[in-house]
């Protein structure tokens, strides 16, 4: 079973600052690490390839420098790692990388399996997975909470709607996103870690893809940013203080006239 | 006919076979960019079958005509054969504008079809505008986990597509008077079958988080696991519903299901109660739009103040005994 896992090498956003100034991000000295909710892809494929046997490939759209996160991936189990990068495919939007996704998983061979993030926490579009298996032709389970079955010809998998659970049974090959439920990410180990660092990762540009101009980059990407802004917050907030018991008590009477005031009432229908 | 293309919305279906509430959402930023426009709303239904109720539901929220694909075959949502229908839309119809609900099967089948069909879609939208001359639509999302809002155009592909972000709509007053033309489609042929055999479905225990009135939502602040009982317990007793935020579940206090913000749940309840939220900016970004906030956080300088409409600062589990105490109105007159 050929397994491939598109991840992506996102910054850090829990470290994301704003310049209040420019209303632009700062991003010196932020981390870059692995799309956290690419971790639980990897991780189901790791368990996968454990129960059925055969290799995991993970791919990455990116500079350089996201070869990193390529490295975390082999560090935690991963097989092998290709990496898509070529100046054309910069300021691609979501329909220009899964094309160009789609043609490198192609270009490395076509898998029995396709597992993506559910999106990832930058762009946070969740869009590159479903397009992707529009472009691989290959039938889709978006937001898989959790593996059922798997055997070398077909998987089953229950995925979240918003009225609830549904669990489909697809043919392989297949692509499905999975949600952080699906499984625990490991942690790399310590020989995992000395692999990653020596593994081969194949490098693809377009070169080996031949991908017209039109479906590339910026160019080939349907979608600009116009603008950006930070978004404007703030409500005036009524200030009580309740360090302690007593304080608590006349904080929390003053909560309920407020809230009591705007048409609530701190209490069911049934006990009233 | 109108010279302009007209918007599109996908007026999703329930698993049991109802129309969404997000269809209306869809109806109600549709309707303004139309009119802004002089363009059509259509409304597009992919169902098993789709009653006259339906469609007068959908014409008093603002669609002045309702397309249907209807077959037993359409009956549960996959990818494959809806997205044929909506292709097909696509090919005959040439959307300018084709609005579906950021929910799973929206976020889903939007982006099949986008690929597809090489349309510009944007994600989780929260804000729309129309350029009246050209019909460029701006697409206003959040990005980079919240922390900044990005718009978004689509200079030349149509349609343009976005997704929408469910309960980031306020719904007007149905207009009775409104009627709309239905018109009931060909069947793609051929239909193609559902991309993967159905072999249960397990409705939610409770949908009631995003439809709720009031939630209680618990943050890492609570101190421990074996302190949500009691936050469950108020919340039930004031009927409302629970939520936790990131830090809560990546603990595996909660599950999933519980998340509220960017990787989870956007809610926009009349009353929303955070106890120990600290308010990380991707929560913020899934309940900053409810009615009234209230904050209760020991760090005076929680980002959460900034959107609370009430707060207090002090330990939330320390506090909480207070707010079970019945209200007594003579007292609180005094």
């Amino acid at each position: 079973m050929r397994i491939a896992i598109p991840i992506k090498q996102v910054p850090d956003t829990k470290s994301v600052r704003l310049d209040e100034s420019t209303g632009t991000l700062v991003r010196d000295g932020i981390e870059s690490i692995v799309n956290p909710l690419d971790l639980y892809a990897i991780e189901l494929a790791l368990q996968a390839r454990e129960r059925l046997d055969g290799e995991t490939t993970a791919i990455s759209m990116g500079p350089p420098k996201a070869e990193e996160a390529l490295r975390e991936a082999l560090a935690m189990g991963i097989d092998h790692a290709v990496l898509a990068t070529d100046r054309t495919f910069a300021g691609s939007d979501t329909w220009a990388t899964a094309k160009v996704l789609a043609e490198t998983i192609r270009y490395h061979g076509a898998p029995d399996l396709v597992i993506c993030g559910e999106r990832a926490t930058d762009g946070d579009t969740g869009q590159v997975g479903p397009a992707l298996a529009a472009f691989l032709g290959l039938p889709v389970a978006a937001y898989v909470n959790s593996v059922k079955k798997i055997s070398r010809n077909s998987i089953t998998v229950s995925k979240l709607l918003e009225d609830g659970e549904e669990t489909v049974e697809l043919p392989l090959p297949a692509l499905i996103t999975v949600v952080k439920e699906v499984a625990v990410p490991r942690l790399p180990t310590l020989s995992g870690k000395r692999r990653a660092i020596s593994a081969d990762i194949l490098i693809v540009s377009n070169d080996n893809l031949r991908l017209p101009d039109s479906e590339l980059g910026l160019k080939g990407s349907p979608t600009r940013v116009a603008k950006t802004f930070t978004p404007k917050a703030t409500r005036e907030c009524v200030n009580r203080t309740a360090a302690t018991a007593e304080e608590a008590i006349p904080a929390a009477r003053d909560l309920m006239a407020f809230l009591n005031d705007r048409g609530i009432r701190l209490s069911s229908e049934a006990s009233q | 006919m109108t010279p302009n293309g007209d918007i599109w919305i996908w007026a999703e279906t329930t698993t049991e076979g109802g129309l969404s509430e997000t269809a209306l959402e869809l109806l109600a930023r549709a309707r303004p960019l139309a009119d802004k426009r002089g363009s059509r709303v259509k409304a597009l239904v992919i169902s098993d079958s789709v009653d006259d109720a339906q469609v007068a539901i959908l014409a008093a929220g603002g669609a002045d005509k309702i397309v249907v694909f209807e077959s037993p075959e359409l009956r549960y949502f996959a990818v494959a054969p809806y997205a044929a229908c909506l292709e097909t839309v696509v090919r005959d119809d040439t959307p300018e504008i084709f609005l579906a609900a950021a929910t799973y099967a929206g976020r889903t089948l939007a982006p099949y079809v986008a690929a597809r069909v090489r349309a510009g879609l944007t994600a989780d939208c929260v804000e729309l505008d129309i350029d009246s001359e050209t019909g460029e639509l701006l697409q206003t999302r959040p990005a980079i986990g919240g922390n900044i809002m990005a718009t978004i155009k689509t200079p030349t592909a149509r349609p343009q597509m976005a997704t929408i972000r469910p309960n980031s709509t306020p719904i007007p007053m149905p207009d009775k008077s409104r009627k709309a033309h239905i018109s009931r489609r060909q069947l793609p042929s051929p239909l193609p079958s559902p991309e993967g055999r159905r072999v249960s479905f397990v409705p939610s225990e409770s949908c009631s988080l995003k439809n709720a009135d009031k939630v209680v939502v618990v943050g890492r602040g609570i101190g421990k696991p074996a302190n949500i009982e009691p936050f469950a317990e108020f919340a039930e007793s004031i009927g409302a519903a629970l939520g936790a935020t990131r830090e809560v579940v990546d603990r595996g206090w909660l599950p999933y299901s519980h998340q509220i913000g960017l990787s989870g749940k956007t809610i926009t309840p009349k009353l929303y109660v955070g106890f120990g939220v600290s308010g990380a900016i991707q929560h913020l970004a899934g309940m900053r739009s409810a009615e009234t906030i209230v904050a209760i956080n020991t760090d005076p300088a929680a980002p959460i103040f900034q959107v609370a409409d009430f707060g207090i600062v002090g330990d939330a589990m320390a506090f909480l005994p207070a707010l079970k105490k019945p209200l007594d109105t003579k007292e609180a007159a005094r």
